[in-house]
């Protein structure tokens, strides 16, 4: 019991990371942890043995799943402002970039590619988490790099990044 | 044809960067990049946007969790009532003080998808529980020897005449009262005693909407309560989780309200 909650607390400071990147907006994504933290604390006695981290992960992600399907249902509120005036300086352009290019991404797209890049999940886990077979994994991470290479290099080719 | 020379595939090239390949296709895949340029500027610009990624969000995990999301507030309240949030944002050392001591009861009111009377009072009346009765120099408004003027206040504020239950036979001494919100949204009334030991009981009573129900029993690792609904007022008597102790001083309590002794 006390072993199953220090996994879960310290698993906050990432699911808050991963909550951000995915609804970019942090009052949204606080809302999300916050419920897939009282959804597992309820759900305690249910769990037995395994990866928490895992299991947190998977309860965010359908938590998220189910948010964006009720937002659906009413006229989207775009968070992103496409028409904005392109800031060129600083990393907090490049950032902008990037959580714009991520929001153009389909969902499942999205998240398996958070989940491997910012998370740093195996495919295996992924695959688990999203309830697919790995090549499903595999598809949607090179479908959402494609897709954000096309974004930006499009959209914003000034702001790439030469290292 | 060894693995070294089979041609590298999309996929492959993903599992590179992804720190997914097999170790055997390591050399095959760099020997691959390092002969197609345009593959290799794929793969750079694949990682790139994970750099931008993981630049944009990674400082977020950094940041100190907020205290909403901190497991003892969650374990304690759920998100369910809302002056125990108000409650324990002014308290905020206190309830990380009782941590922990919800835990199992929390857990299974917050499963209710409507909380009941039972789940919402008895979580109010445990919060206020553990809030004052770690409280050493304020733990009551009106102190117990003010026990008169305590109970007209009371009843006065609450709109229903109270009686103040007198413990002393069963060792437990009178520390005072205070008024609190309730969860219906009048105010609720709520006594503390100490035993011998300093052990603290408290009663907290509200307008309740059923008018009336059962004794119930709700315990935790630190605190448990009795409640139950009698004329349209709801009691929740806590106390340390010694359920034999509590269920003592319920019964003195019980039996005094409304003139039930008499």
């Amino acid at each position: 019991m006390a072993g199953f909650r220090q996994s879960v607390e310290a698993t906050i400071p990432a699911l808050r990371r991963y909550a951000r990147a995915l609804t970019r907006d942090s009052d949204t994504a606080d809302d999300l942890v916050q419920d897939t933290l009282v959804r597992a604390l309820r759900s305690e006695h249910l769990f037995h043995g395994g990866d928490v981290r895992s299991w947190l992960y998977t309860i965010l992600t359908n938590l998220n799943r189910n948010r964006l399907r009720s937002l659906a249902r009413r006229p989207l509120l775009s968070p992103i402002e496409d028409n904005d005036a392109p800031d060129m300086a600083g990393p907090e352009a490049g950032g902008r970039d990037i959580e714009r290019a991520l929001a153009t991404l389909v969902e499942d797209q999205r998240t398996a590619l958070l989940l491997v890049v910012l998370e740093g999940l195996s495919y295996r886990e992924v695959a688990e988490i999203q309830g697919v077979p790995i090549g499903t994994v595999m598809s949607r991470l090179a479908r959402a790099r494609v897709q954000i290479k096309a974004y930006l290099d499009g959209e914003r080719p000034t702001l790439r990044r030469v290292k | 044809m060894n693995n070294h020379d089979s041609p590298v595939t999309v996929d492959e090239l993903h599992a590179y960067i992804d720190g997914e390949l097999p170790s055997d296709r390591q050399g095959a895949v760099s020997d691959w990049l390092a002969a197609h340029p345009q593959d290799a500027e794929l793969v750079a610009a694949w990682r790139s946007q994970a750099e931008a990624i993981r630049a944009r969000y990674s400082a977020v995990a950094d940041e100190p969790v907020p205290q909403r999301l901190q497991l003892e507030r969650l374990l304690q309240n759920g998100r369910r009532s809302r002056w125990t949030w108000r409650v324990a944002a002014a308290a905020a050392a206190i309830v990380a003080f009782v941590a922990g001591g919800g835990a199992g009861w929390v857990a299974r009111g917050a499963s209710a998808v409507a909380p009941t009377s039972f789940d919402v009072f008895t979580a109010d009346a445990l919060e206020a529980y553990k809030l004052y009765v770690v409280e050493v120099r304020h733990p009551v408004e009106v102190g117990g020897d003010e026990r008169a003027h305590m109970k007209q206040w009371l009843s006065k504020r609450v709109g229903y005449p109270l009686s103040v239950p007198e413990l002393q036979s069963i060792g437990l001494k009178l520390v005072g009262g205070r008024l609190l919100p309730g969860p219906t949204g009048e105010a609720a009334a709520f006594y503390m005693y100490e035993g011998p030991s300093g052990e603290r009981f408290t009663v907290y009573c509200a307008r309740s909407h059923s008018p009336q129900t059962a004794l119930r029993y709700r315990d935790g690792a630190h605190a448990a309560a009795f409640f139950w609904v009698e004329d349209n007022v709801a009691y929740v008597v806590s106390g340390p989780a010694d359920r034999d102790r509590l269920r003592k001083v319920t019964k003195a309590v019980w039996e005094q309200i409304d003139g039930r002794k008499s």
